[in-house]
């Protein structure tokens, strides 16, 4: 395979390695425990933001937001300033966060779920079980909630409006919203994903993977979602009326160790993959071309995210190894 | 990639009826065990009286697979749980999960076979299983929960037993054999017990299944034969009402009990393997726990086994060395076993 090693700039983070995300243009690596890394000229910054286990992150290019084990929910600028945006009464863990394209936020600890506007205004939604994954539509205000035996939709500005139920048995973990908005998809517990149709509620399988899916991501074009769970990089389309419905994914090969973690390019049909092993190689889609942009040097690698343009790819492992990418 | 056994970090499952003593346990190990530290999941904050820093809140959310089967249920916290404490991975050593007094401990046990990330990072040491001696002929009888919770675990405090009379506590250990002869069993006091009876067991390590004997207090690795040879060969036993060995009963329960079989001659794997997991996918939901060792034709090798309901784990262990006996042992323990099929069934498994 070819290389791209030499455009790598190898980091050491110095704990596992459990989110990464680019501020402007600045990579932001969220460390398994309290702190967040900086880049900074000769090496890095490493800022404080919680006081134990960070178990959430998403970021929308502005800020970060992240949800700990402390029960607290903080925001985090290019800057590396931080606050608390909301704290857990009880202190419970807030395992799971979601921004919105509007400046809101949606986070939960337990069963519930919570919904802060940019305007300041929170909205609470209590689940039928505790909450595994949060997303926000990408039209109008409404947010996915998946917990046991299905997901909910939930207006958080409509209250008398309730909340749709989506049902299929078993324990349903990430949720993400199509592009278009018009499937919505979870990764089981199982090995499997599971959708919904969202214009009729039908019910759609999508199984075939080794290992439970931890990792998903939407083609620039919308039209496909890449998935960690197999050897090979598995594709399903959801472009026409039924999405993936009644067709096969495409496997795309990479090599011979489990893949972990995908990132799709915002702009190419191109999408970075992260291995068990800890390699990371680049996968032109079309035709399946490979390029290795970091050799594994065993822990598996467990972040993974491109900067807006796709001009850079930062990534790290279990171990604290991380890199970024300069294209 | 999955790392060695002996990186994966060690659970200890407590599991016992409400007031058995679970919680003194838990404070004896945290209070007593220097140099080590643990994680320590519990359904419900404020129990524990040591500061430990590492306390989560469980709320054992137990949820039922997609596959349709009533008994294939996986704790969902607990895998969402050892995620987020693996994030803290070299701030323990090990982790206690204390249940609460109605649990059933088979979700628990089976979210370790079932989750690939959880099965990766961390191993299932042992259950251990605190009963009160006051109490437990009561909730024997009414309580099922009790008893798979006996049934299920691989050590046994019965404590409190300054509470009660030698004689009862005899009867107790009885009954308590009669649902499950291979639990070790300690008589207690305020839980007060050698923490290397309940701490890092390697119960559920395969490498571990060294023999299938049953636990008889003074009589460890003594072979409990009943002379029932039939003309081909095959020694069947399981436990006998009432029965004296060793000195010691173990009183039949109607409804849960354990059967252990063994056949001489070397087994077919393809005869073996098809029918043990149609056994465990039809009788599941009766079948708490299974272990075996087994001698395969032309095989050199041992293989072991271990279940809990439909869910089986098995591997070569080691070969087979010039003085052992190659024959084959399994043990079920559950509720209203077909023996009879079961025995058949075994049997036509013969190379």
């Amino acid at each position: 395979m070819p290389s791209l090693a030499d455009r790598v700039r190898a980091i050491d983070a110095g704990a596992m390695v459990v989110g990464v995300h680019f501020l402007g243009t600045a990579p932001v690596f969220v460390l398994g425990e309290e702190a967040v890394l900086f880049l900074s000229a000769g090496g890095s910054r490493r800022i404080a933001i919680h006081s134990g286990a960070i178990l959430a992150s998403e970021a929308d290019g502005a800020r970060l937001v992240t949800g700990g084990d402390d029960g607290r929910l903080v925001a985090v600028d290019a800057e590396g300033s931080h606050r608390v945006l909301a704290a857990d009464g009880a202190g419970r863990w807030i395992d799971q966060v979601a921004l919105g394209g509007n400046g809101a936020v949606a986070w939960s600890a337990g069963r519930v779920a919570h919904v802060l506007t940019a305007k300041g205004d929170e909205r609470i939604f209590e689940a039928p079980s505790t909450v595994a994954g949060l997303a926000f539509a990408p039209k109008g205000f409404r947010v996915a909630i998946a917990h046991y035996n299905g997901a909910t939709l939930w207006f958080p500005d409509a209250p008398a409006v309730p909340p749709a139920r989506l049902d299929w048995k078993g324990s349903h973990l990430a949720v993400r919203f199509s592009p278009d908005g018009r499937f919505l998809v979870t990764a089981m517990q199982e090995p499997t994903l599971h959708g919904w149709r969202l214009a009729d509620g039908q019910s759609m399988r999508m199984s075939g993977y080794a290992t439970r899916v931890r990792s998903l991501s939407w083609t620039a074009d919308g039209k496909f979602l890449a998935t960690s769970g197999a050897e090979r990089l598995v594709l399903w389309p959801f472009d026409g009326k039924a999405g993936p419905m009644g067709r096969a994914p495409r496997l795309v090969a990479v090599g011979d160790t489990h893949i972990v973690m995908v990132a799709c390019h915002p702009r190419r049909p191109v999408a970075a993959v992260g291995t068990e092993d800890g390699t990371v190689a680049l996968v032109r889609l079309d035709d399946g071309a490979l390029i290795e942009a970091r050799a594994g040097t065993a822990s598996p690698v467990s972040a993974l995210a491109w900067d807006a343009t796709g001009g850079q790819l930062a990534f790290g492992c279990e171990n604290g190894e991380a890199g970024l990418l300069s294209l | 990639m999955t790392p060695p056994q002996t990186d994966k970090i060690p659970v200890t499952v407590l599991t016992g009826y409400l007031g058995a003593g679970k919680t003194t346990l838990l404070n004896r190990i945290l209070s007593e065990r220097h140099g080590k530290r643990y994680a320590v999941i519990v359904n419900e904050f404020g129990e524990i009286g040591i500061d430990n820093e590492l306390v989560v809140n469980a709320d054992e959310e137990v949820f039922e697979m997609s596959n349709g089967c009533v008994c294939c249920t996986v704790r969902g916290d607990l895998v969402r749980i050892i995620d987020g404490l693996m994030r803290r991975k070299g701030k323990f050593d090990a982790i206690i999960l204390e249940t609460t007094g109605l649990a059933d401990p088979a979700p628990v046990a089976q979210t370790f076979f079932v989750d690939d990330q959880v099965g990766a990072k961390t191993k299932l040491d042992a259950v251990v299983t605190v009963v009160d001696a006051r109490w437990l002929k009561d909730r024997l009888k009414d309580a099922p929960e009790a008893k798979n919770q006996i049934a299920f675990a691989d050590v046994i405090l019965i404590n409190k037993t300054d509470l009660v009379t030698p004689a009862e506590i005899d009867a107790l250990e009885a009954g308590i054999r009669g649902i499950n002869p291979y639990a070790r069993l300690h008589r207690t006091e305020r839980a007060r017990v050698d923490l290397k009876e309940v701490l890092d067991r390697n119960a559920f390590d395969l490498d571990r299944i060294l023999h299938i004997e049953p636990h008889f207090l003074g009589t460890a690795g003594h072979e409990h034969d009943h002379d029932r040879h039939d003309g081909t060969g095959h020694r069947h036993h399981d436990g006998d009402p009432q029965r004296e060995d060793g000195g010691l009963r173990h009183d039949h329960d109607e409804e849960m009990q354990s059967m252990a079989l063994t056949i001489d001659e070397p087994l077919d794997p393809d005869k073996f393997f098809p029918w043990i997991q149609d056994l465990v996918a039809k009788e599941g939901p009766n079948i708490l726990r299974c272990k075996g060792i087994l001698s395969f034709k032309e095989d050199p090798r041992r293989f072991v086994f271990q279940g809990v309901h439909m869910i089986l784990d098995g591997d070569h262990q080691r070969p087979w060395r010039a003085d052992e006996k190659r024959d084959s042992r399994i043990v079920f323990i559950g509720r209203n076993l077909p023996k009879e099929t079961i025995r058949a069934g075994f049997a036509s498994c013969v190379a």
